[in-house]
């Protein structure tokens, strides 16, 4: 479908459709509010952070090994739920979704990459991609279908067969973004995507993770690298459990930065 | 991709069979020597009962097949001792006739004991019968009796007026008689052998016996006529009724006087006690089972903890808790219903092994098949209930920290 028509109804076809340049602004993706998330034990690991994230858009949270950008990452990612304050994700308010509902708003809106890669061994890569689409109620048939097209979109095209032994550790990475986008969601969610891959395979991922927003998908990356994060065009600085700098606060009201004097 | 598309609701898809089996055989794809490791203890089990009712079933077949060829519609009249004297009181010498005249009988033999010896010549001493006795025989008892000859003919309204005679098998093998035509010694004088009878379980008393003609009996062994046996054979469903009524038909003033059994009572009784197995065997079994169980217990415990990440990371792509558990008792009951398929398989060839060496029919009921392998099921969600509700319920972030 086309990306310009103000009221989509039809939601999915192609991998990736340019992003719809609104007049008026869209409902955001993600809309945090005074998220605090404190683990038992008493360690708070995110303190009052108010985030919003817009379609198309492509940010990095950036900060120190223990700031809270992971714990940040679950949250925004639906994987767990915040002490206090609230989360909306694709317009839906995540604190009143029962399970079913919220692995289903995983299912259709969200993907994630992780440092980790996560990939199963012992199968190829089209059936670890494939894998993504595994809840989304498509058949199997489709699923294989998409899940070539995805690896075709990340370089892949040649490696359908092979097996997560037989990739190297970019190439592992590049199949877990595409397991990720496979499914067309609305938020791409990447935990240190370069943490394990040397500079060149890192610098190649970045440059997959740029295009991909090129053609529409929004965005978050987490990173303690601050190369990686100016990189991109916008970046959420978090310390000890708070956002300490936006750069995008100027164009959003509703974004309260502690760190910054009036 | 468009700005988020905000659907009204929220549904999470089911699966589809294929897809949950398709999850719940990827663990044991990527370990199948614990999955053969973890399902020996069921496979053995269930082979022990399997093959401990297989066996008994098998050795009450053979019995049931035996009782089905020989009947059990064939009743045995004797008379009965008289109270004073303890002598046998002789039947009347046309109970045979009467006995066939009862509705719903259809086969009438009689047999007279004659106090003679049989011995192969003159030369071999009188005192020596080896067991066996002479009777007149009347045509109709081979039918009655549904006896086969071994090798040569029976009497008929020809040799039966000779000096001929049929001989038992046991009665054969005591004389070393092995073909017609050979003679045999009685009361003065030699008899042709014209057949040798086939065994006859229901009727050893025949099988111990030299059989003459009713006529050649009369005539020349000095026999008077009555019968000391009777065996008679009824449609299956007239043996009640006909049993009621034989007594009064032989001795109608006195059928206390008369006996009537039925042969196959002690077969009968055997197949009963064949078919009923060990019921230790069985609860060895058992205990195989419980532990076999417990082992696919623990082996699915050890795979949800091995199995962390890929949890969380189902969980990441939208799989529900409830299709974390059902991924996991699916596994549970593939791991112990292989293992229930291999019991069944190993129990059946047991058994068949068994019976092939012992004659018997290989026969594998199908209710313990069907138990079997219905208990294997329910071994399987009940050991695999507790770890998948484990994994269902583990964090997706835990799941997910650093690998
Ligand atoms: N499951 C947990 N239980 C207790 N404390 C946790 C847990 N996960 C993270 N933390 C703590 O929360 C803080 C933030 O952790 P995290 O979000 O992983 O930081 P980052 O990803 O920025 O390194 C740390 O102090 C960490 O020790
Ligand atoms: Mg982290």
């Amino acid at each position: 479908m086309s990306g310009a028509s103000p009221h989509p109804r039809v939601a999915d076809s192609g991998p990736v459709a340019p992003a719809p340049v609104p007049d008026r602004a869209p409902a955001p993706v993600v809309e945090l509010a005074g998220v605090t998330k404190e683990y038992p034990g008493g360690v708070a690991a995110l303190r009052g952070v108010d985030l919003t994230i817009k379609a198309g858009e492509l940010l990095a949270i950036v900060g120190p090994s223990g700031s809270g950008k992971s714990t940040l990452l679950h949250i925004v990612g639906t994987l767990d739920r915040p002490t206090a304050g609230s989360v909306a994700i694709a317009g839906h308010d995540v604190g009143r979704l029962s399970d079913r509902k919220l692995s289903a708003l995983r299912a259709q809106h969200i993907g994630f990459v992780f440092q980790a890669f996560h990939l199963v061994p012992g199968i190829s890569a089209r059936d670890n991609v494939a894998e993504g689409l595994l809840y989304s109620g498509l058949s199997r048939a489709e699923r294989h279908r998409r899940a070539a097209r995805a690896l075709e979109r990340v370089g892949l095209g040649d490696r359908l067969k092979h097996r997560p032994h037989e990739l190297s550790g970019g190439q592992k990475q590049r199949v877990a973004i595409a397991r990720a986008v496979v499914g067309e969601p609305d938020l791409l969610l990447a935990d240190e995507p370069t943490g394990a891959l040397d500079t060149s395979s890192g610098k190649a991922v970045m440059q997959l993770i740029h295009d991909l927003n090129q053609e529409g998908a929004t965005i978050a990356v987490i990173t303690h690298d601050t190369e990686i994060a100016k990189m991109l065009p916008r970046q959420v600085r978090i310390r000890d459990g708070q956002v300490v700098q936006d750069s995008a606060a100027q164009g959003h009201v509703r974004t309260r930065i502690r760190g910054d004097a009036p | 991709m468009t700005a988020h598309r905000q659907r009204p609701t929220l549904k999470a898809a089911r699966l589809t069979p294929r897809d949950i089996l398709h999850t719940g055989s990827a663990g044991m794809r990527s370990r199948p020597l614990r999955v053969v490791l973890s399902a020996l203890g069921i496979a053995i089990g269930i082979a022990t009962m399997i093959s401990v009712v297989g066996i008994s079933a098998s050795s009450k077949e053979k019995v049931l097949q035996e009782l089905d060829k020989l009947g059990t519609n064939m009743l045995k009249i004797t008379p009965g001792d008289d109270l004073l004297t303890g002598k046998k009181i002789p039947m009347a010498e046309d109970a045979v006739g009467r006995v066939a005249r009862i509705d719903g009988v259809e086969h009438v033999g009689g047999t007279g004991l004659l106090e003679h010896s049989v011995r192969r010549s003159e030369k071999i001493s009188e005192d020596i019968t080896g067991g066996i006795t002479v009777q007149a025989a009347t045509e109709g008892l081979l039918t009655t009796l549904r006896g086969q000859l071994r090798t040569g003919t029976w009497l008929n309204k020809a040799t039966g007026t000779y000096p001929a005679v049929v001989l038992g098998d046991v009665a054969a093998d005591r004389l070393g008689i092995s073909r017609p035509g050979q003679r045999v010694y009685i009361d003065g004088q030699y008899f042709t052998v014209l057949g040798i009878l086939d065994d006859l379980p229901l009727s050893p008393e025949i099988a111990r016996s030299a059989l003459v003609g009713w006529g050649i009996g009369k005539s020349m062994l000095g026999f008077d006529g009555h019968p000391t046996t009777l065996y008679e054979r009824s449609a299956d469903a007239e043996v009640g009724k006909v049993h009621s009524l034989v007594a009064r038909t032989v001795d109608p003033q006195t059928p206390r006087n008369v006996n009537v059994t039925d042969p196959s009572a002690g077969l009968q009784a055997k197949a009963a006690t064949e078919g009923a197995f060990s019921n230790l065997l069985l609860g060895l079994g058992g205990v195989a089972l419980l532990v076999g169980g417990v082992g696919v217990a623990n082996t699915m415990i050890i795979s949800v903890l091995e199995r962390r990440y890929e949890i969380g990371l189902r969980r990441s792509i939208g799989a529900t808790r409830g299709q974390i558990r059902g991924q996991f008792v699916t596994e549970s009951l593939l791991l112990s219903g292989l293992g229930g398929v291999a019991g069944i398989v190993l129990g059946a060839a047991a058994t068949g092994v068994y019976a092939t060496s012992s004659g018997l029919p290989w026969v594998v009921p199908l209710w313990a098949v069907g138990g079997g392998f219905g208990a294997t099921l329910v071994i399987g969600t009940v050991a695999g209930l507790y770890p998948a509700v484990r994994a269902s319920r583990l964090s997706p972030t835990l799941a997910l920290h650093a690998a």
